[in-house]
This record gives structure tokens, C-alpha cells and sequence, in this order.
């Protein structure tokens, strides 16, 4: 470098204070000003699920003509349809509407799962969480139901998910 | 001029001020301001050495991270927990030196003809920058980790890139080990792919500053390691998937984007991301004025000597075999790089004005203002000059302008940059008639072409080849750095000079003239 710091006193004290307030710029903000991420007396209801719809139509046995016809390999008894059923959720909440969506499956033969990731801040307390959940449109109505009372804390966090392996709607908190 | 010039030009005044007011303290080669790129380098290489200790004790287990990391943060204050305050405040000090850094390229307009390079492979560095350290966040695995973790996927499950939402592995009883061995490999690939990222950055200017001046360096770790024992770093409580923390402590510089998405929302913050990234990649494509014309090599004049290849900012020359001389070589200019400045001009030894040939063509030059016309309009300025004192003033286009400085007794030659001058011209200035030489320049850091100033005063010096002979007599050479807003401490500088050299005697400190033999032949 063609200069160098200077030495004098003065100049020290000066680059003294200027470190300090770098320091206190970097350590400010490293941590302030504090941020409140939900409403004081808020909780979060959280529904998530990732769940196979039902077939849209019902397998059905292949006759002997249809199966003679397909290579041997492929003669399955069944012929199911690929294309599941979009899932449709109704959340009450107290008994008001709190939320409701129809999740079409992925995929381009509409063969995949539903997947949904949805918030909904809620007021804290104690609460009737009713969820109603229909996965094939070869049902009327909803074919999954779960109603529990919750005392929610508030910055609490309940995630409404499904999962046939544990009986269907759950939450999750 | 327009609107956005205008501003740009403003704000460069004011930040030039600021520098100056830091100059005073730190010197310009400890003025954090003007070297902001070797500050982002030096937060980088504290992140890293500090990070290879903290992977060594961090144990990446769902139970056993925040653990070990509590551990060292508490039990371990004196050494783990200064090393993880250090690594943090390091990483904040990155973003901080970034984001000025890129406010001050901006300010100087130094993002588009040559240099667009440099400005296009900056903008992955910001995305990397912050990947690198919101990956860090999670790593903690405290409330806020989980908070930022959460926000990170929800922003990205935006984008149709995942079949099942990737929020939604934040759920109780989906995360397992293998997840934090996957984020301590994320936070080790990311920084080396900003490492990567960063030698991509630099790749077109040559001796980058990469390390600040020892004095930078010092003051900057003992700064760190003041704050990490005055505010030692801590976390949040351990992560609870059910539940939020009222407040959080988050770290500004890099989680700001979190409360933006749920202030807007993650389409609006894709929107917002991407239209600074676009905004930022677009900049050079925006009307500039055209680059002046690049330097070229005069292969009969050029001995292969090197000097502008080593003195060039942007490795803008290359040598290659002479092709009429075995075992010479000869200066090429590789157009791509060059920035038209002309310190490579000044760095060959032909550009001396003592050479006897009447057309002075010098081994690589510049058309827009070559060597040969430059020793020219010196001896008619000079033999123009009235007055007692006599001064020919050398100063820099890009600098205060010495053109204002034109007077009877003053001789101006504004060039591109000052480094553009041969140290020889001084002595040919002072045989030729001027009583005195001051050369003028922007100050150091300030450098449009980065070492016009520091070679200049180090040829002057005579610590660089070409250098200034040490007969010249110091007291008749006067060096005063002035930014573009320093005209008038610059007009001070002459005037005190002038007083200077009125108090010598007539032959006092005075080089024997020297009239060339083409003049004294052909008047």
C-alpha cells in the first residue's frame, strides 16, 4: 500500500470509536429489533397432508376376451383406472367455515397425491376443530370426519395431516 | 444529464467525503470503505476457519445438535463460544461489507463497458452469500433455525419444483438425523461453492485485494472479538415443531426475507428476489458512454520488458513470442480485458520524452492520447508559461480537474489517469523550464483504474520501475491526491507550492536544462 495508518493519537481514538460503531452495527442487528412472528393470543392451525385419492372409477375383472388380448405379461385380473380423485377439506372451527380447498392430484395422467400446505392463525383458547375430508367422487358427502375440542396456548402450532396408517384425518400438536 | 446520473453523481460526492473523513483516521490503506471487496474476503476467511472448528465439536443429531451447541456456547464460552460468536458476527459483517461494496461499484459507475464482468459473476455471489448463511440458521436447530427453516420451504414450495410440500418435513415425526448430516453438508457445499463463486468474481482484475492491509485486518478481528465478548452469541430455545417462540431475535442481515415474505408473501418475495436480481444482471446492458479506444502495441518499440504486464489493473496484457525476434517477447492487449486507461502506457520505458526521435512512439500507447503528443503539447504549454513560478500541473480526467488550474504560470496536462504518466516526463518538465512539477490523481482507493495512483507515486518514489531518477530534486515535485469534489483543496495545494518554490533561490534545487537537439536544431 502507498500509505500507511497513522499513529497519532488522535487518529487512534478515532479509529477506536469508528470500530466500536461498526461493532455496534453488526451486533444491533444481528439480533434486534426483536420480531413478533404471530399476534399475541394467536396460535396456528396448519393443514398439511399428502394423500392418494381414491381411483375415480372402481377396478373392474377383465374378461377372457381382454385378457387373451393383452401380452402375457400383462395380463392383470384387475383393470384399475390411473386417475385418483381430487381431495376436498372443510375445516370449521367452532362451528364457523375456518377454510376449505380441493386438491387435484399431480402428475399428467392426474395419477399422483394431493398435496396441500396451508396457515390459518387462529385465536388462542379453547376451540371445537372440526375437519371433513372426501377423497373419491364416487362418494357423496365427506368420507373422513375428525371433531376434537383444543385448548390452544397462544404461538401454539397444530397441523391437521392424514394418514390411513393412523386412522385417517389426525392432529398433529 | 439525467435524473438517475444525477443522483448517482451526488451520491458519489457524499460518499467520497466519507472516505476522505476516513482517510484521516485509518489512512487510505486501512479505510474500510476503500476496500470493502477485501473486507467481504476477510469476514469469508473468518467464517471458514472459524466453521472447520465448530464442525469438528457439532454433533448432527435431531437431540444432540442444540446440545453440543449449548455446550460450547456455555460451558465452553472462553473458545467455543467466542468461535461461534465469531462466526456469526463474521458472517454479518459479509453481508454488511457486500451490500457496500455493491452500493459503492455502484456509486462510482463501475458496472458496465470492461468491467460488466465482474458486476454479472457479483450478483451469485449475493445469492450464495445468503444461502450459505441461512443454512447456518437452521444448522443451530433452535426456534429460530425451525422458524427460518419453516419460512425458507414455505418461499420455495412456491415454485412447482416439489411433489410434496417441503414445509411439510417440519412436522412432528417426519425429521430424523439424517436431515441435520444433510444440512452440515449443505453448509459446507454452499460457502465452497461461494468460494468458487467469489475466484469466478475476480478472475479479471489482476493482484485482487483479497486480504485487507494488516492494520484493517487486526482492527476488524480485535472489533469481532470485542463483540463476541461483549454480546456472545446465543441461540433460541431448542426447536419445538408445535409450538412458536412471542419474539424472536432474528439476525437482520440475513433473515430479514422472512417477515418480507409474511409481510407480502412468497410470490412477493419471488417477485421481489427476482426483480432486484434482473434489475441488477441488467445494469450493464443499460446505455453507457462507449469505452475509449484500447491500447496498442507498437511491436518496433516494444523490447518485451514486462513492465506493463505486471502494472496492468485487468491483466488486460499478455506477452507472447516476438514474432521477428527469437527470444523476445512482445506485449500483447487482450481487447476484452482492457480498460483504455493507459497505465501501461506510462509503465514502457519508451514512453520517455528524452528519447531524440521527433515522433515519440513509445512501445504501447494510446490513440486518444498518445505519449508522443502528450511530450508535445508539454513543451508548447511549458514554453508558453509566463510568471515567476512556473508549474506544469499533471492531473487525471477522472479526478478533480486540473484543467481549472490553467493559468499564465500553469501548465495543464490532463490525462485519462495519472498513471498514464511516465515518471520521466517530471524530469523533462523541470530541464524543459517549469519550476516546478505537482501531479494530481484521484486518491488512493478512489482509483477508477484501481492502481493509477498507487503506481504513480510509486514510480515517483522510485520505488517502481520506470522510476523517477533520484536526481530530481523532491522539493520541485509536489504529489496532492484530490477526488472529483476536492478542487478546492487542490488549488490550495498549487498555491502553496508556488510560495513553496518562490522561496528557493534562482539555481537553488535545480536540475541543468535540457533543450532536445530536435528543438535547438529546428526551433
Amino acid at each position: 500500500m502507498v500509505s500507511k495508518s497513522p499513529l497519532n493519537p488522535v487518529a487512534l481514538v478515532g479509529q477506536a470509536l469508528f470500530y466500536g460503531l461498526f461493532a455496534v452495527i453488526i451486533g444491533y442487528f444481528s439480533t434486534s429489533p426483536a420480531y413478533r412472528h404471530l399476534a399475541p393470543d394467536m396460535a396456528l392451525i396448519k393443514l398439511s397432508y399428502s394423500h392418494h385419492g381414491q381411483p375415480v372409477t372402481e377396478c373392474r375383472k377383465r374378461t377372457a376376451e381382454e385378457l387373451a388380448k393383452l401380452a402375457p405379461n400383462m395380463r392383470a385380473p384387475m383393470a384399475c383406472p390411473r386417475e385418483r380423485s381430487p381431495v376436498t377439506v372443510e375445516i370449521e372451527l367452532d362451528g364457523k367455515p375456518l377454510h376449505k380447498s380441493v386438491t387435484p392430484p399431480s402428475g399428467l395422467s392426474r395419477d399422483g397425491t394431493a398435496t396441500t400446505y396451508q396457515r390459518v392463525e387462529v385465536p388462542a383458547g379453547e376451540h371445537t376443530l372440526s375437519v371433513k375430508m372426501n377423497d373419491s367422487v364416487r362418494h357423496e358427502g365427506y368420507n373422513y370426519v375428525r371433531e376434537e375440542k383444543l385448548v390452544l396456548k397462544p404461538a401454539q402450532i397444530v397441523v391437521i395431516d392424514f394418514s390411513a396408517d393412523k386412522g385417517g384425518i389426525f392432529f398433529a400438536q | 444529464m439525467s435524473a438517475i446520473e444525477s443522483v448517482r453523481l451526488s451520491g458519489l460526492a457524499l460518499l467520497q467525503r466519507v472516505e476522505r473523513f476516513f482517510d484521516a483516521f485509518f489512512g487510505a490503506a486501512a479505510n474500510p470503505w476503500r476496500h470493502l471487496g477485501a473486507l467481504g474476503f476477510y469476514f469469508v476467511w473468518i467464517a471458514l476457519a472459524t466453521g472447520i472448528y465448530l464442525f469438528i465439536i457439532l454433533d448432527t443429531g435431531i437431540e444432540d445438535i442444540h446440545t453440543s451447541i449449548e455446550y460450547y456456547t456455555h460451558q465452553q464460552w472462553w473458545l467455543g463460544g467466542v468461535i461461534r460468536s465469531l462466526h456469526r458476527y463474521a458472517a454479518d459483517g459479509l453481508v454488511l461489507a457486500m451490500l457496500l461494496h455493491l452500493a459503492r461499484e455502484l456509486l462510482y459507475g463501475r458496472y458496465h463497458s470492461f468491467r460488466w464482468y465482474s458486476w454479472i459473476t457479483g450478483v451469485p455471489v449475493i445469492w450464495l452469500v445468503y444461502a450459505s448463511g441461512i443454512g447456518g440458521y437452521w444448522l443451530v436447530w433452535d426456534q429460530l433455525g425451525l422458524f427460518s427453516a419453516v419460512a425458507s420451504a414455505e418461499w420455495f414450495d412456491w415454485l412447482p419444483i416439489f411433489s410434496d410440500p417441503a414445509a411439510r418435513n417440519f412436522q412432528p415425526g417426519i425429521l430424523n438425523d439424517r436431515f441435520f448430516s444433510l444440512l452440515v453438508f449443505l453448509h459446507i457445499g454452499i460457502p465452497l461453492l461461494l468460494l468458487l463463486a467469489l475466484w469466478v468474481h475476480i478472475q479479471r482484475v489482476s493482484q485482487s485485494d483479497v486480504f485487507p492491509s494488516r492494520a484493517l485486518g487486526f482492527g476488524t478481528l480485535g472489533m469481532l472479538l470485542a463483540l463476541a465478548l461483549v454480546k456472545p452469541t446465543v441461540s433460541h430455545g431448542k426447536a419445538e415443531l408445535t409450538s412458536l417462540p412471542e419474539l424472536l431475535h432474528i439476525d437482520w442481515y440475513y433473515l430479514f426475507i422472512h417477515p418480507l415474505m409474511y409481510f407480502t408473501s412468497p410470490a412477493g418475495l419471488w417477485a421481489l428476489a427476482g426483480l432486484a436480481t434482473l434489475l441488477l444482471l441488467a445494469l450493464p446492458l443499460l446505455p453507457h458512454p462507449r469505452q475509449p479506444p484500447l491500447a496498442v502495441v507498437n511491436p518496433p518499440n516494444c523490447n518485451g520488458c514486462r513492465r506493463c504486464f505486471v502494472d496492468c489493473p485487468y491483466g488486460a496484457i499478455a506477452m507472447t513470442p516476438h514474432p521477428d525476434k527469437p527470444g523476445h517477447e512482445l506485449a500483447q492487449v487482450i481487447p476484452e480485458l482492457c480498460a483504455s486507461c493507459g497505465i501501461c502506457a506510462g509503465a514502457c520505458p519508451s514512453s520517455t520524452p528524452f528519447r531524440s526521435v521527433d515522433t515519440l512512439l513509445t512501445g504501447i500507447d494510446m490513440p486518444q492520447q498518445p505519449v508522443g503528443a502528450l511530450r508535445e503539447e508539454m513543451e508548447r504549454k511549458i514554453a508558453a508559461l509566463a510568471g515567476p513560478v512556473k508549474i506544469a500541473v499533471f492531473g487525471c480526467g477522472c479526478a478533480a480537474d486540473v484543467r481549472r488550474l490553467q493559468g499564465a504560470d500553469t501548465a495543464v496536462l490532463n490525462l485519462m489517469c495519472t498513471g498514464l504518466l511516465p515518471p520521466s516526463f517530471v524530469e523533462y518538465a523541470l530541464r524543459g523550464g517549469a519550476d516546478g512539477v505537482l501531479v494530481s490523481g484521484c486518491r488512493e482507493g478512489s482509483c477508477a483504474y484501481r492502481f493509477g495512483t498507487r503506481w504513480t507515486e510509486e514510480r515517483l518514489a522510485g520505488r517502481r520501475e520506470p522510476h523517477l531518477r533520484p536526481t530530481v530534486p523532491a522539493e520541485r515535485l509536489r504529489i496532492h491526491w484530490a477526488d472529483g469534489h476536492e478542487m478546492s483543496s487542490l488549488k490550495a495545494a498549487l498555491e502553496e507550492f508556488r510560495q513553496n518554490l518562490q522561496s528557493f533561490g534562482a539555481d537553488e534545487k535545480r536540475l541543468r536544462p535540457y533543450t532536445p537537439r530536435r528543438i535547438a536544431q529546428h526551433g
